[in-house]
C-alpha cells in the first residue's frame, strides 16, 4: 500500500468528468480526483493524505492502494481520452460569447457559481434565454442579470435551476415525460420535477417546464423570471393549465405574481409549498383542475417490512439530494435531523448528490441502526445513470430502516420500476414522498 | 444550444439529440474573478466597446505625407522618444540603449559612445514613450529630430500618428546598432530617402493604406513579420513619381526599398496606431488600445483608462535565430510593433500568411490555430482585413482585458528578436508570449 499525491497546475476538469475518470482506478482504493477547492483539501486530508500547496484553479490527484502509479496512468489516460488531440481538431469556443457566434437558441450555464455570471451574461447580451443550473451566484448578480435580461426580452431560468423541459428537451435534471397541457414555472427544481413526475404517472402529460430559480421570488430579485415565464407560457398554444410551484414569496412578490397571473388567458394553479401545501396535494389540485382522475400512488416495500416506520423514540434521519424534497420531508415530520446534499454548502467543487452519492453514502454509514432514515433518489437526464447500484449495498449494508421518495418516470433512462425493485431488495420502502 | 460547464450536463442533451455545442470552458486566471465581474456588471461595457471597436475597424488610414520629425512632433532639443511605457536609462535593455546612443551620435549631442553613455545615464536627455506622442517606433523605436516619419491620417476621425523609416535588417539602429555603418545609412535617409520620399508622396497623392493592406493580407502578409506584399505594392505605388521628383536619386531610393521586405512594416504600423488611437478614451471600454514593450517592460493601454499603462516583465521570444545567433542571445520583447496585433494584424492575422509559419511551430495548422484563437479574445472581425483560408473571414481584432482575463488566452505576438548587447543589432524573429499581469492589472483598474 502507498500513498501517491500530486498537483497539476491549472489543470481544469469539470467536477462530474473527475468523478467519472477517479472512480474504479485498478490498483486504487482511495481516490481523490478533484480541483483543490478547500472542501476536496479538506476531504484528501481527513483521508490522512499529505497535501502540498494548491489552488482552486489546479487540480488535486490523491491516490492510495497496491499499483497508485499503474492507477495514475490509467487516470491520465480517461482524462486524456476526453480532451480532443491534435491542432487540426477544430477549436472549441473558450467563451458563450464566442459559442454565441454560431446560431443557437438557448445556453445552458453549469460553471462553478463564481463563474456563472459572465457566461450567463454572455448569452443576455447576444439575446439568448439562459438556464443557470450552477448555485452559489450571487443575489445581486442575479438580479443584475435578470434586469438585462428585461431589457434583452430574454428569460433567465435560475441560478440554481436544476430542471426545465423546452419542447420535449429536458436540461439539467429533467425525467423524461409524456407531452401534454400543462406549463410549469418552478422556483424548485426538486419539486417540480416531484410534480411533473406524479402528472406522468396519472397519465397528464407538460408542454415547458420553466424554471426560475429558489430565489426567484424574493423581495431582491422580484420575480422577474417567474413574471416572464407565465407570459411565455401563456403565449403558448400547447399549454392549457400553468402550475406556478414555489416556497411562499415575499407579499410584495406574492402580489406582482398575482397581478401577472391574473392578466393570463391560461388558468393557473399557484401551489406555493408550506404547511398544508405539499407537492402531492398540489399535483392533485392541478390534476383536479384538469378534470383528470387523481390515482392511487404506488409504492414498493421489502416483504418483511410492516410499517409504520416512524414509531415514537426512534431518530430520523434525512439525507437528501433535493432542497423542496428535503425540506417538504421535515415539514410532515416535524422532527428529527434533515440534510440537504444538494445545497451550495456541499456542491462547492464537487458534482451534485443526484450525480455524486459519496456524501450520501457516507451519510448512510453514520445513521444509529435504531433510526429511520429518509432519502430521495431522483431519475431522469443529468442523475447517476444507476442510483440504486451505489445505494443497494448500502442499504443492505445499514442497519437502520430506510424509505426513499423515488422521483422519476417509466420513461427515464434508469427506469423508475428497475430502480425501485433494486432499493426494494436492499431492504428499502420506496414510495412517491418522503 | 450551447452548454457551458458539466460535461454530463451536455451528455444528457446530446441523448436526447438536441443539437448541443459545448463551450471549453477554463476558470478564469488566478485572482480575477472578482474584478472580471464587477467590470462585466458595468452597465456601460457593451456599448462602450462596440463604439470603441466600432472606431477601431471603421478608421480609414492613408499615407499623408513624409516629414521630418523636428517639424512633426517639435520635440525639444533634449528629448528622444522610444518604444513601449516609460523607460530610464538606468532600467533599459542593451539595444535600447544601444539605439538611444545611436541617437545621440547621429543628432551630434556627444561626440563618441562614452560622451553619450554619459548623458544618457545622468538623465539629462529626457525619454519619452512614442506612444504619448501620436508615434510608434519598432524595436527601440528611438526617434530623434532628425529623423523622417510617415504621417498616416484617419480619412474617418480625423486623427494622425507617425512612425520612423525602416532602415533594413541586420545591424540597424532600431535593434541597438550605432556602429559607422549604421549611422552612415541614417544620414543618407536624412539627406536623401526622407526628402525624395516626402516629395514622391506629395506628387503621387495620398495612399490608401487600408485598402493596400487588406490586399497585402490576401497576399500573404501578416503585417508584422512578413511584408514583402505590401512593400511591393507601396513601391509600385510610389515608384513612378520616385523617379519624377529626383531621377538623379530615384535608382538609390528605389533600390533601398526593394532591399528591405520590411520597408512597409513602419507604414502599417502608423496605420495601425491611428486606428487603434481613434479607439481610445471611451469611459467604460475594456479594449486594449495599445501594447508595447521597451526591453524590459511589456505594457498594454485600455481605452476606459485614458493615458496610463499596466505593465508586467518582457518576455524573452523564441523562434528561428539568424547565423550562429540562439536563445541565449536574445533580448526581453522590445517595440512598438505590437500595435499591429493590437489592430487585428501580425499574431493575429498569422492564417494570412502561411509562407512564415516556421515562425508559430512550423505547420500551417499552426497558424491557422493562432489566428482562431485569437478570435477568443477580440470583441470584432475587422471588416476590410480578411483572410481568403478562412474563407475571407475577417481578422480577430479589438483585445478585450476580460476576455483575456477569463480564457487565459494571451496575444499571439509575432516579433523581430534583438540582440541582448548594445550594438548587437537583430539576432533573429519569432513569437513572443506578453505577461498576463499586464492584463489583469488593468482589469483590477477597470474594476475600481
Amino acid at each position: 500500500m502507498g500513498d501517491v499525491v500530486f498537483v497539476r497546475r491549472g489543470v481544469y476538469h469539470d467536477s462530474v468528468t473527475l468523478m467519472r475518470a477517479g472512480t474504479g482506478l485498478p490498483g486504487a482504493e482511495v481516490a481523490v480526483v478533484a480541483m483543490a477547492t478547500e472542501l476536496n483539501l479538506g476531504l484528501a486530508r481527513d483521508l490522512g493524505f499529505e497535501l502540498p500547496a494548491a489552488d482552486p484553479g489546479d487540480l488535486l490527484v490523491a491516490l492510495r492502494g497496491e499499483d497508485v502509479a499503474g492507477a495514475a496512468e490509467e487516470l491520465d489516460r480517461r482524462l486524456t481520452a476526453q480532451a480532443p488531440v491534435g491542432a487540426e481538431a477544430e477549436q472549441p469556443p473558450r467563451t458563450t460569447r464566442s459559442a454565441a457566434r454560431s446560431p443557437a437558441d438557448l445556453v445552458l450555464v453549469s460553471v462553478p457559481g463564481e463563474h456563472a455570471f459572465a457566461e450567463a451574461l454572455d448569452a443576455v447580451e447576444a439575446g439568448l434565454p439562459v438556464m443557470i443550473f450552477s448555485d452559489g451566484v450571487a443575489a445581486e448578480q442575479e438580479r443584475l442579470l435578470k434586469e438585462r435580461a428585461d431589457e434583452r426580452g430574454v428569460l433567465v431560468m435560475g441560478p440554481d435551476c436544476g430542471t426545465a423541459v423546452i419542447g420535449g428537451v429536458g436540461l439539467g435534471f429533467a425525467n423524461v415525460l409524456r407531452p401534454g397541457p400543462v406549463g410549469v414555472v418552478a422556483a424548485s427544481g426538486t419539486g417540480a420535477q416531484q410534480v411533473t413526475c406524479l402528472l406522468d404517472l396519472a397519465g397528464v402529460g407538460v408542454s415547458h417546464v420553466l424554471g426560475v430559480g429558489g430565489r426567484d421570488l424574493s423581495a431582491e430579485i422580484g420575480g422577474r423570471s417567474t413574471a416572464r415565464a407565465l407570459r411565455m407560457l401563456d403565449d403558448d398554444p400547447a399549454t392549457e393549465l400553468i402550475v406556478l410551484i414555489s416556497k411562499p414569496p415575499s407579499p410584495e412578490v406574492a402580489r406582482t405574481v398575482r397581478e401577472v397571473a391574473g392578466t393570463l388567458r391560461t388558468p393557473v394553479v399557484t401551489a406555493l409549498l408550506g404547511p398544508g401545501t405539499d407537492l402531492t396535494s398540489a399535483t392533485e389540485h392541478a390534476l383536479r383542475a384538469l378534470g383528470e382522475p387523481v390515482p392511487r400512488w404506488p409504492s414498493w416495500h421489502p416483504a418483511e417490512a410492516g410499517g409504520p416506520y416512524g414509531g415514537a423514540g426512534r431518530t430520523l434521519a434525512g439525507v437528501y439530494s433535493g432542497g423542496t424534497l428535503c425540506a417538504e420531508a421535515a415539514m410532515i415530520a416535524g422532527r428529527g435531523e434533515f440534510t440537504d446534499y444538494g445545497d451550495d454548502a456541499y456542491t462547492r467543487g464537487r458534482a451534485h448528490p443526484m450525480i455524486d452519492p459519496t456524501l450520501r453514502l457516507e451519510a448512510l454509514r453514520r445513521v444509529p441502526p435504531e433510526a429511520v432514515v429518509l432519502m430521495d433518489v431522483v431519475l431522469g437526464h443529468g442523475s447517476d445513470p444507476d442510483p440504486a447500484a451505489a445505494l443497494a449495498p448500502a442499504i443492505a449494508a445499514a442497519e437502520a430502516t430506510v424509505v426513499i421518495a423515488l422521483i422519476g418516470t417509466d420513461g427515464d433512462p434508469q427506469g423508475r420500476r428497475r430502480q425501485a425493485e433494486a432499493l426494494r431488495d436492499a431492504g428499502a420502502s420506496a414510495c412517491r414522498r418522503g | 444550444m450551447i452548454t457551458v460547464g458539466a460535461g454530463l450536463l451536455a451528455e444528457a442533451l446530446r441523448e436526447q439529440a438536441a443539437d448541443a455545442g459545448a463551450v471549453a470552458w477554463r476558470p478564469p486566471l488566478a485572482g480575477t474573478a472578482q474584478a472580471l465581474a464587477r467590470v462585466l456588471a458595468d452597465p456601460r461595457r457593451q456599448a462602450a466597446n462596440e463604439l470603441a471597436v466600432g472606431r477601431l475597424t471603421g478608421a480609414r488610414p492613408y499615407l499623408a505625407g513624409v516629414r521630418r520629425a523636428s517639424e512633426l512632433l517639435r520635440l525639444p532639443r533634449d528629448m528622444f522618444l522610444h518604444a513601449g511605457p516609460p523607460i530610464t536609462w538606468q532600467r533599459a535593455s542593451g539595444p535600447m540603449r544601444g539605439a538611444l546612443i545611436g541617437a545621440m551620435l547621429l543628432e551630434g549631442y556627444a561626440p563618441d559612445e562614452r560622451a553619450a553613455e554619459q548623458a544618457l545615464a545622468s538623465g539629462d536627455v529626457l525619454l519619452e514613450p512614442c506612444h504619448g506622442h501620436a508615434a510608434v517606433g519598432p524595436m527601440a523605436g528611438v526617434v530623434s529630430p532628425s529623423m523622417w516619419l510617415f504621417e498616416v491620417r484617419d480619412a474617418e476621425h480625423g486623427g494622425v500618428a507617425y512612425c520612423s523609416l525602416n532602415e533594413g535588417l541586420g545591424k540597424v539602429l532600431r535593434y541597438g546598432a550605432y556602429g559607422p555603418e549604421v549611422l552612415e545609412r541614417l544620414r543618407w535617409m536624412d539627406m536623401v530617402l526622407g526628402p525624395v520620399l516626402s516629395a514622391a508622396v506629395e506628387l503621387a497623392g495620398p495612399v490608401d493604406l487600408r485598402a493596400l493592406m487588406a490586399q497585402a493580407l490576401q497576399m500573404g502578409d501578416e503585417l508584422h513579420n512578413r511584408n514583402r506584399a505590401a512593400t511591393s505594392l507601396l513601391l509600385r505605388e510610389l515608384a513612378p513619381a520616385v523617379v519624377d521628383a529626383a531621377p538623379a536619386n530615384a535608382s538609390d531610393v528605389l533600390r533601398f526599398i526593394a532591399g528591405n521586405d520590411h520597408f512597409f512594416l513602419n507604414a502599417a504600423m502608423a496605420a495601425a496606431k491611428v486606428s487603434t488611437d481613434a479607439a481610445r478614451d471611451v469611459p467604460g471600454s475594456s479594449l486594449v488600445v495599445a501594447m508595447a514593450r521597451n526591453g524590459t517592460d511589456f505594457g498594454v493601454q485600455v481605452s476606459g483608462l485614458g493615458s496610463r499603462w499596466f505593465t508586467g516583465p518582457a518576455g524573452v521570444p523564441d523562434g528561428l535565430f539568424l547565423g550562429a545567433y540562439g536563445p541565449a542571445d536574445a533580448n526581453p520583447d522590445i517595440g512598438d510593433s505590437t500595435i499591429t496585433e493590437t489592430s487585428g494584424l501580425g499574431g493575429f492575422a498569422m492564417a494570412a500568411a502561411p509562407a512564415i509559419v516556421r515562425f508559430v511551430g512550423g505547420e500551417v495548422a499552426d497558424a491557422m490555430a493562432a489566428t482562431r484563437s485569437m478570435y477568443e479574445i477580440t470583441l470584432a472581425e475587422h471588416p476590410a482585413y480578411q483572410i481568403p483560408a478562412l474563407g475571407f473571414r475577417g481578422t480577430p481584432v479589438g483585445i478585450d482585458v476580460t476576455l483575456v482575463a477569463r480564457t487565459g488566452l494571451l496575444p499571439v505576438v509575432n516579433t523581430g528578436i534583438a540582440g541582448r548587447a548594445a550594438g548587437t543589432g537583430q539576432v533573429g524573429a519569432g513569437l513572443v508570449s506578453p505577461p498576463a499581469e499586464a492584463f489583469t492589472s488593468a482589469l483590477a483598474a477597470l474594476a475600481s
